[in-house]
């Protein structure tokens, strides 16, 4: 087969990034322009400031994405973009300029999914790793146990309930006074704590055991601090973020163990923002190993929202003869395997 | 030849103008108020299918830069963006509300455009249009003299903002003189300014009372004419308003470039 060279774009949330794919895992360029220095001014993403962000920057990243490729425009075969899920400014901006400059060249664009983004971050570090696999999507705005049952063809499992787990993670730093973003700082704290010094709850879902909550996590550690408070006793902040973690990591890895038992796939990989939290990649190897299960999972470049993901997406949907049309709209609560 | 786009508001609507002739190729106007992400692009598409023009024939795109709808000035910017981008031509930013004056080029009127903004504002402006009595072209052939030819310039009084209905009623009052109102604010104003107004006025009719892209490329051109056109990289709307965030915080987003990875 000839060569394809996907230029992939993403602005679902508050990275604006572009990337240059060669055959759906050579990555030639990989742009990510982060705005959390921004929102970190107000504690968590403001939708309007980075949508306003994207518009600022997302011509730039992509020029920089063809330039750090060392490729002109016209070398691209296809342009791939996030649709969704996501904040519907910030993904009318990439979409707005995505379908506009494809049209500008007359090339194919194709609308990817973010999450399936996320699940095919996997395929550029793991070459040879094909469907089926079982795949769990951690993130700020998403938690999800997929069976990963074809290129494109998913099947959720399970879903949260409530916070995804990066938001349960942003949520608890900044009851602790670690501050925004909370994922990589309780990573880190976490390693100076005791994750056995406080009992919070592994919560299960009794109608879809694959489905997960985090929100009376979130309770159960204000409801703790609060009650330490009330005593006038002070608590020690790495204890606190070791034992959430742990509980978190707990409740990921139960879930996904249980479905290996089920679907008893060859492969399990792990994407996602959250996936990047080192106490999780290690806790997950460890429980595949045991299992016998191949365990994947992209460097952590490739599980922040990055758009070298999108562009191995929109290589696969581009393979199976998905294209999209010059009325490709933003979607922000766009489902897994939906077209 | 200049692309012009206006998603400001409820309007969306494209057009080509054929500057150096002074001929609009083609425009497409849609007022029914659909998501103009869905048809923004394939209204460009096309215009430039149904008149064969050559994509690389286009020297710049002009665009309603702003205020309006954020969604809608997204739409609209974006694209802009990424067809100036690709086909590395400039954007030339058009205030949003000067577009919308423009489309009474001419006229011996005040012009005020009236747009919605919401919580009883309206983005607005005061626009007049002066004779260029000395730009009459001048031609060796003297049988040929055109000495009685001129030009309109248009002018500010009162450049485009956001501001209380009323306010803008007093303006318009002290200023004393007829005025053409137009816009997607009139239906929302009309009672109260016609309450408040007390000079004669009158409401610009159907086919110029709302965004217009050729004006926008027409007062484009003459933008450009002047240097004020951007690179796709530089191009970022006016939305006249900050985020709530940044309004309730105090704390302003500008000046943060962020870091690339």
């Amino acid at each position: 087969m000839k060569d394809l060279f996907v230029l992939g774009i993403e602005s679902s949330c508050d990275e604006t990034a572009a990337s240059v794919v060669l055959n759906g895992h050579k990555v030639l360029s990989n742009v990510i322009s982060s705005q959390i220095d921004i929102h970190t001014l107000y504690g968590g993403v403001v939708p309007e400031i980075a949508s306003r962000k994207h518009m600022e920057r997302i011509d730039r990243v992509v020029k920089k994405a063809l330039a750090d490729a060392g490729m002109s425009a016209d070398d691209i075969d296809v342009i791939a973009v996030t649709y969704g899920p996501g904040l519907v400014g910030a993904l009318l901006v990439g979409v707005s300029y995505a379908k506009s400059y494809a049209w500008a060249y007359d090339k194919p664009l194709v609308g990817v999914h973010h999450i399936e983004g996320h699940i095919c971050a996997n395929y550029i570090e793991h070459e040879d790793l094909k469907p089926p696999f079982l795949s769990l999507v951690v993130s700020g705005g998403h938690t999800h146990l997929v069976n990963v049952a074809d290129y494109g063809k998913y099947e959720i499992l399970g879903r949260t309930r409530d916070d995804a787990a990066g938001e349960a993670f942003d949520k608890v730093a900044r009851v602790i006074g670690l501050g925004y973003p909370g994922g990589p700082k309780i990573d880190k704290v976490s390693y100076d704590g005791d994750p056995t010094a406080y009992a919070f709850p592994r919560a299960k879902i009794s109608e879809n055991e694959y489905d997960f909550s985090f929100s009376g996590l979130k309770s159960a550690v204000l409801n703790e601090l609060n009650a330490l408070q009330m005593k006038g006793l002070s608590y020690v902040q790495a204890d606190v973020a070791a034992s959430f973690q742990q509980a978190v990591v707990d409740v990921l890895v139960t879930h996904s163990m249980a479905a290996i038992d089920e679907y008893k796939p060859e492969c399990f990989a792990i994407a996602g923002g959250v996936a990047s939290n080192t106490h999780l990649r290690k806790a997950m190897e460890e429980a595949c190993a045991q299992k016998g299960v191949r365990f994947c999972m992209p460097s952590p470049i490739y599980c922040t929202d990055n758009a070298a993901m999108i562009a191995v997406a929109g290589y696969h949907e581009y393979i199976a003869g998905n294209t999209s049309g010059w009325d490709l709209n933003a979607v922000p609560a766009l489902k897994l395997g939906q077209r | 030849m200049i692309l012009g786009i206006d998603s400001s508001s409820l309007t969306a609507s494209v057009a080509i103008l054929d500057e150096g002739n002074d001929l609009v190729i083609a425009e497409y106007t849609v007022n029914t108020g659909k998501t103009h992400s869905q048809t923004l692009l394939p209204m460009i598409d096309e215009i430039f299918r149904l008149t064969g023009t050559v994509k690389k024939d286009i020297a710049a795109i002009a665009v309603a830069a702003g205020p309006g709808s954020f969604t809608g000035l997204r739409i609209g910017g974006a694209t802009a963006k990424g067809i100036a981008g690709a086909l590395m031509i400039p954007v030339i930013p058009v205030p949003t509300v000067e577009g919308l004056a423009y489309n009474c080029y001419g006229y011996s009127e005040i012009i005020c455009p009236v747009m919605d903004a919401r919580r009883e504002q309206t983005y607005t402006g005061i626009y007049e249009f002066v004779k260029n009595e000395g730009d009459a072209p001048v031609s060796d052939d003297k049988d040929m003299s055109e000495a009685g030819a001129y030009t309109y310039t248009m002018k500010s009084i009162m450049d485009q903002c956001a501001t209380d209905i009323g306010l803008l009623a007093d303006r318009l009052n002290e200023l004393g003189r007829d005025t053409v109102i137009l816009g997607d604010g009139v239906p929302v104003f009309r009672e109260i300014l016609d309450k408040k107004l007390k000079i004669a006025h009158t409401y610009a009719p159907a086919g110029i009372n709302r965004q217009s892209a050729v004006s926008i490329a027409r007062l484009g051109a003459r933008y450009m004419s002047e240097g004020k056109a951007v690179s796709a990289a530089d191009f970022a709307p006016e939305y006249l308003r900050q985020s709530q965030a940044e309004r309730e915080t105090g704390i302003s987003a500008d000046g943060h470039e962020g870091q690339e990875a």
